[in-house]
C-alpha cells in the first residue's frame, strides 16, 4: 500500500515538473519576440501558390515585411514532426543552442567546399545563417547553395530568407530564397536520387556533410565499437567462466541470433553469415535505442531515413544473389515441374520481380517503421502546444501535458518494443532470404 | 499553411548513402575480425566444455550406476550361495540322519533276524529234543510193549515171519 | 487526399491480415503452449511479410498522384 502511493506521488510529481517545464519553455518561445534585426523564414507567399516563381516572392516579401510580418506562425505539428525527423547539417540541441558540425559540399560547376563547422554561418535564431559560404548558406539548420554564378564566392552576409510555394503536379513544393544587395538569388536543396518522385532530385550539388545522421551513425559505431570489444575481451581473459558485466548483455543476444535466428533459417551453413547478422543487428539496434533518447545525443531518426535502410537492404541483396546457388536460381528463374507457358508469362516475372521487392520490403518496414513511431511520439508532445496555443494559455498548456505525457511514456514504451522488434525482424528476415538461398534441393 | 520542412526522410541522400555504406562496411570488417570471431569461438568452446563435463558426469554417473548393479549382482548371488549352502546343508542333514535311521533300521532288522534265526535253532533244537526224547520215550514203550508182546517164542517167531515177510515185499 | 485514403484503405487490409495472424497463433499456443517458440517465430515473420504488402501499398499510393 505504502509502495503503491509512493510511486503514485512519483508520477505525480514527476508529471507536474514535466509540465512545469514545459510551459515554461513554451511562455518563453512565445512572449519573446524575434530581434528585428534577425534574419525571417517564416513569410508565407498566399499569392505564390500558383505557379509563377517570377520573383512573385520579391514583392510579397517586401509587403509581408511592410505589415510588420514577424509574426510568429500558428503552431503546426505536423511540420514540427516533419523538422523533426529530417536530417540536418547541425545539431539542434535546445532553444538556440546547435552543435556545429562540419560541412564537406560539392557542387559539380565549382569543386569542393570544405566548411569546418556550421558555427561558421553565424546562425542567431533556429540555426538559420547570416552568412554565405561560397554561395553556400544554412537555413533552419539545413545548407542550401545558391545556383548563380554572379553570386560572390567567399564569406557574405546575406539578408533575408523568403519562400515560395509551388503546387505544379498536385504537390507543393516551398522553394526558398535569400536577398543579397537587393537581388533575389533562388536557393537549392542538395541532391536526392529520388529521380523527382518524392519532391527531390538532382541539383547543382551534392552534401557529404558530418549531418546529424552521420554523427549520430559515428556515435552509434563508436559505442558499439566499444562495448563489443570490451565484451570480447572478456571473453579472451576470462575464458570459460560465466559471463559477467558486459557479457551478459551481448551474449543472449549472441546466442539468440545464433540459435532463433541463423540455425533455424539457414541451416548447417549458419556460420559464415553471422558476422554480417549480428553487425546489422547491432547497427540496428544501437540506431533505434540512440534515437529513442529525446535529448541531445540521440533524438536522431536515422534509422528512419530511407538511405540508411537502403544500404542495409542493398548489402543484404547483395548476400543473398550472391550466396544464391544452382537450386535457387533454378527456382526463381525456371520453375521445374511447371508448364512453359505459366512459367514465361506468370512466374519467372513475378520471381524476379521478387528479387527486388524483398529488400524493398526490408528497408521500406524499417524506415516506416521507425519514422512513424517518432512522428507519432512528436505529435503526442505537441498535444501541450496546441492546447496552449504555442504557449499563449497556461491552463491550456496543463491540460495538454496531463494528456501528453502519460501518452508519450506509453508511446515511447512501445516503441523501445519496436526498437528491438525490428532489429530482430530485419535479421531474422535477412537470415530467411539467405536461407533459402543457399537451401540444398530436398530429394524425395 | 506553408510547410517548410517536407518528408525528406523518404529521399535517398547520396551523402547518408556513402556514409553509411562507409561506416557500416568498416563496422562489419572490425567487429567480425575483432568481436565476433572471438565470442564465437569463445562461446563454442565454452559450449564444448560444458557438453564434456556433461558427457563425463553422464558417464560418472552410468558407471556409478554399473557398479550398484555389479554390487546388487555379487549381493545376489552371496545370497543366492548362502541360500544354496544352507539347502546343502539341510539337504546333508538329511542325508545323514535317513542314513543313520536306515543303518539302525538295518541294523535292528539284521539284529532281529538273528535273534529270529536264533529263535528258530533253538526251537528246532527243542524240537530235535523233544522228537529224540519222544523217540526214546517210544522205543522204551515199545520196548516195553515188545518185551511184553514177545515174551514167547511162537510170537517172536511169528513176527520174525513178518518181518521178514515185510522184507521180501520190499 | 486521396493518397490519404489509399493509405488508410491499405492499412485496414494489413490490420485485419495482422489480426487473424494474432489471433490464430494466440489460438495455437494456448492449445499448445510447448511450441510457443516456434509459434512466435513463425508469426513476427508472417506478418512481417503481410507488412511489407502494406508498406508497398502506403509508397505506391505516395507515388501515384
Amino acid at each position: 500500500m505504502v509502495l503503491r502511493y509512493n510511486i503514485f506521488r512519483l508520477f505525480l510529481s514527476f508529471l507536474l515538473s514535466i509540465s512545469a517545464i514545459t510551459f515554461l519553455a513554451a511562455q518563453e518561445h512565445g512572449a519573446t519576440p524575434a530581434p528585428a534585426s534577425n534574419t525571417e523564414h517564416h513569410v508565407v507567399d498566399s499569392a505564390g501558390a500558383n505557379h509563377s516563381t517570377e520573383m512573385h516572392a520579391d514583392v510579397d516579401h517586401n509587403s509581408a515585411h511592410a505589415e510588420g510580418g514577424h509574426e510568429e506562425e500558428p503552431f503546426s505539428p505536423g511540420e514540427t514532426a516533419l523538422h523533426h525527423i529530417a536530417d540536418a547539417n547541425s545539431f539542434h540541441i535546445f532553444g538556440d543552442v546547435y552543435m556545429p558540425l562540419p560541412c564537406f559540399l560539392y557542387a559539380p560547376n565549382f569543386g569542393w567546399t570544405i566548411i569546418s563547422s556550421t558555427s561558421k554561418f553565424d546562425a542567431h535564431h533556429h540555426g538559420t545563417g547570416t552568412k554565405a559560404i561560397d554561395g553556400y548558406v544554412m537555413e533552419h539548420g539545413e545548407v542550401k547553395r545558391v545556383n548563380d554564378e554572379s553570386f560572390p564566392k567567399g564569406e557574405v552576409m546575406i539578408g533575408e530568407f523568403s519562400h515560395v510555394k509551388d503546387t505544379t503536379g498536385g504537390k507543393e513544393k516551398v522553394t526558398s530564397f535569400i536577398e543579397y544587395q537587393g537581388k533575389t538569388y533562388q536557393l537549392d536543396k542538395k541532391t536526392t536520387w529520388d529521380g523527382g518522385l518524392m519532391g527531390g532530385g538532382t541539383t547543382s550539388y551534392y552534401d557529404f556533410s558530418i549531418t546529424k545522421n552521420v554523427f549520430t551513425l559515428l556515435l552509434t559505431f563508436f559505442f558499439l565499437i566499444f562495448i563489443l570489444t570490451k565484451a570480447a575481451k572478456a571473453y579472451a581473459t576470462r575464458p570459460n567462466q560465466a559471463p559477467r558485466g558486459i557479457q551478459g548483455f551481448i551474449e543472449p543476444i549472441y546466442i539468440f541470433i545464433r540459435d532463433e535466428v541463423a540455425k533455424p533459417m539457414i541451416g548447417p551453413k549458419y556460420e559464415k553469415y553471422m558476422p554480417y547478422l549480428l553487425s546489422a543487428f547491432f547497427f540496428i539496434l544501437g540506431l533505434n535505442l540512440i534515437g529513442q533518447i529525446p535529448f541531445f545525443p540521440g533524438s536522431a531518426n536515422v534509422t528512419g531515413n530511407i538511405s540508411i535502410t537502403i544500404v542495409l537492404a542493398i548489402i543484404t541483396f547483395i548476400i543473398v544473389n550472391l550466396s544464391g546457388n544452382k537450386h535457387y536460381w533454378e527456382h526463381t528463374l525456371w520453375m521445374p515441374g511447371v508448364p512453359s507457358v505459366l512459367k514465361i508469362l506468370i512466374l519467372t516475372p513475378v520471381e524476379i520481380l521478387g528479387i527486388f521487392l524483398k529488400p524493398f520490403t526490408l528497408l521500406l518496414r524499417l524506415f516506416a517503421n521507425i519514422t512513424a513511431g517518432h512522428i507519432v511520439i512528436i505529435s503526442f508532445v505537441s498535444l501541450i502546444f496546441i492546447f496552449g496555443k504555442a504557449g499563449e494559455s497556461i491552463g491550456g498548456s496543463t491540460v495538454g501535458a496531463v494528456i501528453s505525457v502519460p501518452l508519450t511514456l506509453f508511446m515511447l514504451a512501445i516503441e523501445l518494443l519496436v526498437a528491438f522488434l525490428q532489429a530482430f525482424i530485419f535479421t531474422m528476415l535477412s537470415a530467411s532470404y539467405i536461407g533459402a538461398a543457399i537451401e540444398e534441393p530436398h530429394h524425395h | 499553411m506553408l510547410f517548410l520542412a517536407d518528408f525528406s526522410v523518404i529521399r535517398p541522400e547520396p551523402g547518408l548513402l556513402f556514409w553509411m555504406t562507409l561506416i557500416f562496411l568498416v563496422f562489419w570488417f572490425i567487429m567480425s575480425k575483432v568481436a565476433f570471431k572471438p565470442i564465437a569461438t569463445a562461446l563454442k568452446k565454452r559450449e564444448e566444455d560444458i557438453q564434456e563435463a556433461l558427457d563425463q558426469a553422464k558417464k560418472a554417473r552410468e558407471e556409478m550406476a554399473n557398479l550398484q548393479s555389479q554390487n546388487e549382482a555379487l549381493l545376489k548371488q552371496a545370497r543366492e550361495e548362502r541360500a544354496k549352502i544352507l539347502k546343502e546343508a539341510t539337504e546333508t542333514k538329511d542325508s545323514i540322519i535317513n542314513e543313520a535311521k536306515n543303518k539302525a533300521k538295518e541294523e535292528a532288522t539284521k539284529v532281529i533276524s538273528s535273534a529270529k534265526l536264533e529263535i528258530d535253532n533253538q526251537k528246532n533244537l527243542a524240537m530235535a529234543e523233544v522228537k529224540s526224547q519222544a523217540g526214546l520215550l517210544a522205543i522204551q514203550i515199545a520196548e516195553k510193549v515188545l518185551r511184553k508182546e514177545l515174551s514167547s517164542n511162537a510170537e517172536q517167531v511169528n513176527y520174525a515171519n513178518n518181518l521178514v515177510k515185510e522184507i521180501k515185499l520190499n | 487526399m486521396y493518397t490519404a485514403i489509399g493509405a488508410g484503405l491499405a492499412i485496414i487490409g494489413v490490420g485485419i491480415g495482422i489480426g487473424q495472424i494474432g489471433g490464430k497463433a494466440l489460438e495455437a499456443i494456448a492449445r499448445q503452449p510447448e511450441a510457443v517458440g516456434d509459434i512466435r517465430a513463425n508469426m513476427i515473420l508472417t506478418a512481417a511479410l503481410i507488412e511489407g504488402a502494406g508498406l508497398i501499398a502506403i509508397v505506391l499510393s505516395f507515388f501515384v498522384k
